[in-house]
């Protein structure tokens, strides 16, 4: 039995989660989304990993970024370095992509604002 | 030259970007005044995620949530002064006479009804008791994350953060993305006060230990920190002789609570709640005749999809206001309550959200809300903790409430 803290929601229940031969039993949980986060947290946990990238303004140095989605919860570090060595040139949408993951895992990096600002 | 409007809004965080919307919304004539060079308040510098929830049903970065209204409010026909400060609010026969000071000089604004969305402010060091030098790189959560996440420039590389209060735990983990050490989290209180969701995935998931019941009594090292005393503290908060450690750091990152900012609205001299520090208010976010306040600046909330939805009631009521006698009932925060807001109800009492805190942390509770011997409103919770606002539908529209008449909101 592994105790957890969701985290999809600001009520963040307190879970108590197991899983055998691939069948999950969770308790403590009081909404669907309590299931699915304790699955994931015992087999390949995920995170939204929000961060800033450089951009070519000194006035604005960093453009605020997320992962669109989740990534897994190992690779939020190898993403912070792969981001160190981006630098905004071009204006961009809120929502816009600014870089692919790969090689690193699935997904993109999306700006969280517009910008210039 | 002067500007003539029905609402001028204090303020471009989120509650004042909902309080422009929803007055304009309305019909009336709005002037938005910001200080800052951009709208979006502190949502601006809170990259990560979370908001949003309650309002749009997705976890968005704050600048992201903020983008929303900065996107909405384009749509209207709000006249947005940047860099501006309000000077001072005066009664004038056309309702309020405010003095602005812009990057081009004085300014005079004329408004019906002012709406403050001032936000909050940060505690800092020296309101906690930290004894000993004061060294560069002592700071607040808030600061951090301004150096962090607008200036581009890491405050520290090792750091001792204290208060677990939702803004450092988020520091603790992203000082840690940004390649600093996180040396720990120190609450003095025997249970984190931020949300449980913070300390697993700020605080556990990279490894960084929280230390309740000890605080930080002391800094060392001039011009730059060079160390903290930490010591444990007894029930009463103080700290206990003989547990002092020193801990080498070059950052001292305080999250040790947030103030309803009122500067302004106090010199007004209208009612401050001495519990939410914010002034009385109604359930419109009126605290005096023509004055409003939604928002942080009401009373500190930790969900921002609150503090939009204030903004928005606050905007409406004061684009609707007019001059004329009122009555009002009040709210009471019984048993169990650390404060219950609206504190006071204009009559007739209509539709609206009633927020509170509790005192201590509860397992199972019904709180009730009730006039007398009638009860209003109940509602069950599995748990409730001091650090989670809370929220109940209230309609009291089929309520004969009558002036001067109590209700109380209680833990049964």
């Amino acid at each position: 039995m592994t105790n957890l803290i969701c985290i999809t929601c600001p009520i963040g229940c307190a879970l108590q989660a197991q899983l055998v031969d691939g069948k999950l039993t969770v308790t403590g949980h009081t909404c669907a989304r309590g299931e699915e986060f304790a699955r994931a947290e015992l087999t390949n946990p995920m995170r939204t990993l929000c961060t800033t990238v450089r951009t070519n303004d000194p006035a604005c140095p960093l453009l605020p970024v997320r992962t669109q989605g989740e990534i897994p919860k190992a690779a939020m570090m190898d993403v912070m370095r792969l981001l160190a060595g981006v630098t905004v040139t071009s204006p961009l949408t809120c929502g816009d992509v600014i870089t692919s993951l790969a090689p690193i895992c699935d997904g993109n990096v999306i700006a969280t604002c517009d910008w210039p600002f | 030259m002067s500007i003539q409007t029905n609402v001028a809004v204090i303020g471009g965080g989120p509650a004042g970007l909902a309080a422009a919307i929803a007055a304009s919304k309305q019909g009336a004539d709005v002037l938005l005044i910001e200080r800052e060079a951009r709208l979006g308040g502190i949502l601006k510098q809170c990259v990560h995620d979370g908001f949003g929830v309650v309002r749009f049903g997705e976890k968005l970065a704050g600048p992201e949530y903020a983008q929303r209204f900065l996107n909405e409010l384009r749509e209207y026909p709000i006249q947005t002064l940047t860099q501006t400060f309000v000077d001072k609010i005066k009664p004038h026969p056309l309702g309020w006479k405010i003095n602005l000071v812009t990057a081009q000089g004085m300014r005079q604004a004329f408004a019906k009804a002012v709406v403050f969305a001032t936000g909050c402010r940060e505690r800092t060091a020296r309101q906690i008791g930290i004894h000993g030098t004061r060294p560069a790189g002592v700071l607040t959560a808030g600061s951090a994350q301004y150096f962090t996440n607008i200036l581009g420039q890491l405050p520290g590389h090792r750091c001792v953060i204290l208060g677990s209060g939702d803004i450092g735990m988020i520091m603790a983990r992203r000082l840690t993305l940004e390649g600093a050490q996180v040396l720990g989290v120190y609450e003095a209180r025997a249970m984190p006060s931020g949300l449980p969701r913070n300390v697993a995935q700020c605080l556990h998931d990279f490894n960084i230990p929280l230390h309740l019941r000890k605080t930080v009594t002391r800094c060392f090292g001039y011009p730059r920190l060079e160390a903290v005393e930490i010591a444990s503290v007894d029930e009463h908060m103080q700290p206990i002789a003989g547990t002092e450690e020193r801990i080498d750091c070059d950052a001292l990152i305080l999250s040790v609570g947030l103030i309803p900012e009122n500067e302004l609205l106090e010199t007004l001299r209208v009612s401050i709640d001495p519990v939410t520090r914010g002034p009385v208010c109604d359930q419109h976010g009126m605290v005096a005749p023509g004055l409003f306040c939604c928002g942080n600046a009401a009373h500190v909330n930790d969900l921002v999809d609150y503090v939009s939805e204030s903004g928005e009631i606050v905007g409406t009521a004061a684009a609707q206001y007019t001059e004329q006698p009122r009555q009002h009932a009040k709210i009471i925060a019984g048993q169990g309550m650390m404060y219950a807001t609206p504190q006071k109800i204009t009559l007739p009492a209509g539709k609206f959200p009633l927020y509170f805190r509790v005192r201590e942390e509860l397992g199972k509770s019904r709180v009730v809300v009730r006039l007398g011997d009638t009860v209003l409103a109940k509602k069950t919770y599995l748990t409730l903790r001091p650090p989670e606002m809370e929220r109940i539908a209230l309609d009291l529209s089929q309520v004969a409430l009558q002036e001067g008449q109590e209700i109380m909101v209680e833990i049964l």
